[in-house]
């Protein structure tokens, strides 16, 4: 299974970034290249400029996190050179005793934006530099952690009850998030009462 | 709002004194001048579109910024159906996470299985039989009609046309019969198993795809005769939340909304799966990425669809359907009743089920909406440790806020029609 050849990409990166690339492997005849954090942004930038590589195309971004709990999170990229029709899969692997945080690239895929929140939503990892790191699945004030990490139990954190206790207990007013609503410039023009519901964060986000 | 009037164009009932055609004022008549805002312009308004909005195909949930009638920002709130498929898949066998896929994109299910079913059998290095390749492509490519007919009735009637929605769901009651009759299910299939179907399609069943593949162009050139020249629908679509091809890559569209706007990929033939490469059909690629060249691409796409359907039904075979593998698919009733060895392995296989060996796959394939990617992470167990669905609809959509900057709120609609979500699969 692991006899299909490593993808010519992980040798040039290693000549390019050295130390930086840590480990390459083939799984299924994908090869997965680990890449240090601190240099994930400028490999990732660097596949997709340098000619040859042309990796113009992300496919995905998700993250794995595995039974072992000493084990550290993933963040993986699914790259794709449309002119060479070649695949390569990036990771990043965070030790979850840092800070889980790596560098947004939605400064080179705008496809990126839904991606890394969806990724912030479930797993709690941080994308420095994108502009709008908001839950996208969840709520904004979900308060249970984050769905997709082990630790996280299949029924969720809150009992049943509790959960129906929130759900209840959701403001209906808080319909449009405070930007929303500046937009219209209609806060001012809601009831006192209502406001300061609202600015408690009830429902809606206070940044 | 203190007066609002019609514009009379085709029937206007004269003019006034300055030569304008005659106003008819509706609502609460205030004299002219009474009340007027002076700002009223420049005053930006939101406008709300959804959860429960039959123009937003499901439960999105956007929020329009305007200015008059012009788009300024979209902001869309998804999430509404998220029901955790991805970590539910984590607590569940190989073979139990097919009828999961079938409520992800539950209008082309029958092509989620097949696509589950190809990514653990990449995990596990299994080759499928050919007469399971052949019917594989009759499902996915079945799958295809009725999502781009689904999206076909749909998006007329977004934009104001009844009656091909009635056409394209007469057709697609027709494929919803083939599925019943060869799945027993209309909607949750099912299809697949990891190795090879579930079953073998039942007999007669070719010569009523035959039939189909025979009567539905038809169908397709009366919607074609319909909508390609019509002045309405070119008047509604051409030149709406067109995308480059720069913008069309870097966004990561996929499927009919990455070809619309001129890129030539599809995994069908870049990435040939279930010997895709051994079919005779032509991938349609727009110019312009607008509302009209995605309508173009996928019409073209079912004359595709069909003339693969024939193909298939010309090299379907006599054989088996399953791999002769113990290790994931079930022996024979009468052999697992009076063979030792094949009771135990019947055994394994409905407690333990299907194990592949610790590594991990990623297979996207073309569905109906896109490139629908399936990645596996397995550490050895009958559980996968991770089960990752990269939604075609759901990346497509993150498009929606660019596409629609500076267009006019009715076409808000338009283009967002015209990306063909399913939320089931966005929200996963």
């Amino acid at each position: 299974m692991s006899t299909a050849p490593v993808s010519p990409s992980a040798a040039a990166l290693r000549a390019s970034f050295g130390d930086a690339i840590e480990r390459v492997l083939v799984s299924c005849g994908d090869t997965i290249v680990y890449v240090s954090r601190a240099r994930a942004h400028d490999a990732l930038a660097w596949l997709r400029d340098t000619p040859g590589q042309d990796f113009n195309y992300l496919t995905d971004i998700t993250a794995v996190d595995y039974r072992d709990p000493e084990r550290p999170l993933e963040v993986v990229y699914q790259l794709r050179s449309l002119a060479r029709r070649a695949d390569l899969r990036v990771k990043i692997a965070l030790d979850k005793r840092q800070p889980l945080e790596v560098a947004t690239v939605y400064d080179l895929w705008k496809g990126a934006d839904w991606l890394e929140r969806e990724v912030y939503d479930m797993f709690g990892i941080r994308f420095a530099g994108h502009p709008d790191l908001r839950r996208l699945l969840m709520w904004e004030t979900y308060a249970e952690g984050y769905p997709l990490r082990k630790d996280f139990p299949l029924r969720g954190h809150f009992s049943r009850s509790e959960q129906t206790r929130q759900a209840l207990a959701a403001n209906p007013e808080a319909h449009y998030s405070l930007e929303e609503l500046s937009i219209a410039e209609a806060f001012a023009e809601l009831p006192k009462d209502m406001q300061e519901r609202l600015a408690r964060g009830e429902r809606g986000f206070i940044r | 709002m203190s007066l609002r009037t019609v514009e009379l164009a085709l029937a206007t009932p004269g003019l006034d004194e300055p030569g304008k055609p005659t106003r008819i004022p509706l609502g609460v008549a205030e004299p002219p001048g009474a009340h007027f805002d002076e700002d009223f312009g420049a005053e930006h308004m939101l406008v709300n579109l959804g959860p429960q909005h039959p123009a937003t195909h499901g439960v999105l949930r956007l929020v329009v910024e305007l200015e008059g009638e012009t788009v300024k920002r979209v902001i869309p709130h998804i999430g509404y159906l998220h029901s955790g498929f991805e970590k539910l898949g984590e607590y569940r066998h190989y073979n139990q996470i097919i009828p999961l896929t079938d409520r992800t994109d539950y209008l082309s299910p029958m092509a989620n299985n097949v696509a589950l079913a190809l990514a653990v059998e990449k995990l596990m290095g299994i080759e499928v039989t050919e007469r399971c390749r052949v019917l594989r492509v009759i499902a996915c490519e079945l799958s295809r009609i009725i999502s781009h007919l689904v999206w076909l009735g749909t998006t007329g009637i977004d934009l104001g046309a009844f009656t091909p929605f009635l056409w394209s769901f007469q057709e697609r009651e027709r494929v919803y019969n083939l599925q019943e009759a060869w799945t027993g299910a209309r909607l949750t299939t099912s299809l697949t198993r990891v190795g090879g179907m579930m079953a073998d399609i039942p007999d007669g069943w070719d010569q009523a795809l035959r039939e189909f593949t025979r009567t539905f162009p038809s169908t397709l050139d009366e919607v074609d005769t319909m909508f390609t020249r019509n002045a309405i629908w070119i008047g509604r679509t051409q030149g709406v939340g067109a995308l480059s091809r720069e913008e069309a890559i870097n966004y990561s569209l996929s499927g009919p909304m990455l070809r619309a706007s001129g890129v030539d990929y599809d995994v069908r033939k870049d990435r040939p799966y279930l010997g895709y490469e051994d079919y005779d059909f032509d991938v349609p690629v727009g110019e312009h990425g607008d509302v009209y060249d995605r309508y173009r691409v996928r019409l073209e796409e079912m004359y595709q669809s069909n003339r693969i359907l024939e193909q298939a039904l010309d090299k379907l075979r006599p054989g088996p359907i399953n791999v002769d593998d113990p290790r994931v698919v079930l022996p024979p009733k009468g052999r697992a009743m009076s063979d030792m060895e094949a009771m135990i392995y019947h055994f394994k296989q409905v407690m333990e089920g299907v194990k592949p060996p610790a590594g991990e796959a990623y297979l996207g394939v073309e569905n109906p909406k896109g490139e629908l990617g399936y990645y596996f992470v397995s550490d050895g167990t009958a559980k996968p440790v991770r089960w990752r669905i990269r939604p075609p609809s759901f990346i497509n959509l993150a498009s929606l806020p660019k596409m629609c900057e500076g267009a006019l709120l009715s076409d808000v609609i338009a283009i967002n029609a015209s990306v063909d979500i399913v939320m089931g699969e966005i929200d996963r």
